[in-house]
């Protein structure tokens, strides 16, 4: 297991600066290796490194799920503890849903529903309510403050 | 923003992420059929457009040392919403910052907060400056940790919205 201590300096300060832009144009690599002052080698070599480290689980477009049309919501449920794992595989098995998080609360169950429209999002929520009998909590974003989803190596 | 289908197969094939070579938007451009140029063009249209936030590295929170997150909800009534979500979303403990609607009685809270850590104690500690700080710690509020993740991408989810 890899973590922020076990960076080189130089790794620190290429995952800092690319989690801030990257350019979009016909050598990228060779422009970003420009600004970090270090060759285009050097820059793909180091991100092929950290890739296979895992500490960079990709290396591209961070999208706003907003301006895509389609609707998204936060959903939560509240699973008995004894059913958990059985709740969970009906809610992973829909295509339409991303992430899902346990957490420690009465709510425990935290999913991500996505799909082209507010209808098709109320069918999967309604769906998941008729296969587990619990009761849906849907939670779509009213107001976005703050999307950073950066952190310092 | 409206997107073509164009649009819609470079979104796809991005989802993989960008190949790390020399070239890698005419790599791209290689598996659908689409010239590097065209793939240039409509990706700064796309970047112009909002539809994409940010184009870089996306990094594993967990292997950069960020063992624990939490989710922090705060009760805050609907006339501060806007200033206590602002103020929170300031903050550089923040990495996401989003108001909900509650679900009273099972769900009060209205502002949800993120916030990593390298380990529970210290994301603890952290939200309890922050609160203290910023003068919201009066407003009710939850830490809920994550203990397990299931599923990271939905299939539909990866080719309209990677990443969100």
């Amino acid at each position: 297991m890899r973590d922020a201590a076990s960076l080189s300096p130089l790794d620190r300060r290429i995952v800092n600066a690319l989690q801030a832009g990257f350019p979009i144009c016909e050598r990228p690599f060779a422009a970003a290796a420009e600004s970090l002052g270090i060759d285009e080698d050097t820059l793909i070599a180091r991100l092929q490194a950290l890739r296979e480290a895992n500490v960079l689980t990709r290396f591209g477009p961070l999208y706003d799920a907003n301006r895509f049309g389609g609707h998204v919501t936060l959903a939560a449920l509240a699973v008995p503890a004894e059913r958990f794992d059985a709740v969970a595989e009906i809610v992973n098995a829909f295509p339409e849903v991303a992430h899902n998080y346990a957490r420690e609360h009465r709510l425990n169950m935290w999913f991500v529903v996505a799909a082209e429209s507010v209808e098709a999002v109320a069918r999967v929520l309604t769906e998941v309510e008729a296969r587990t009998g619990l009761t849906v909590y849907d939670m779509p974003k009213t107001r976005e403050f703050f999307v950073g989803l950066r952190l310092e190596a | 923003m409206e997107l073509s289908d164009r649009d819609l197969d470079l979104v796809s094939v991005l989802c993989d992420g960008l190949p790390l070579a020399p070239r890698p938007f005419q790599a791209v451009g290689v598996a659908i059929g689409m010239g590097e140029d065209e793939v240039l063009g409509r990706l700064q249209a796309l970047q112009q457009g909002g539809v994409i936030r940010r184009f870089g590295v996306i990094v594993r929170h967990h292997e950069l040392g960020y063992r624990a997150n939490a989710m922090v909800v705060w009760e805050v009534p609907a006339d501060a919403l806007s200033a206590v979500g602002r103020r929170l979303g300031a903050c550089p403990e923040v990495t996401l910052c989003y108001s909900r609607p509650p679900r009273p009685p099972a769900w009060p809270y209205s502002l949800f907060t993120m916030v990593h850590g390298k380990s529970r104690g210290t994301v603890e500690e952290a939200v309890a400056v922050l609160a203290e700080r910023e003068g919201v710690a009066h407003y009710r509020h939850e830490l809920l940790f994550s203990t397990r993740r299931f599923k990271q991408c939905g299939a539909r989810y990866q080719r309209r919205m990677a990443a969100e």
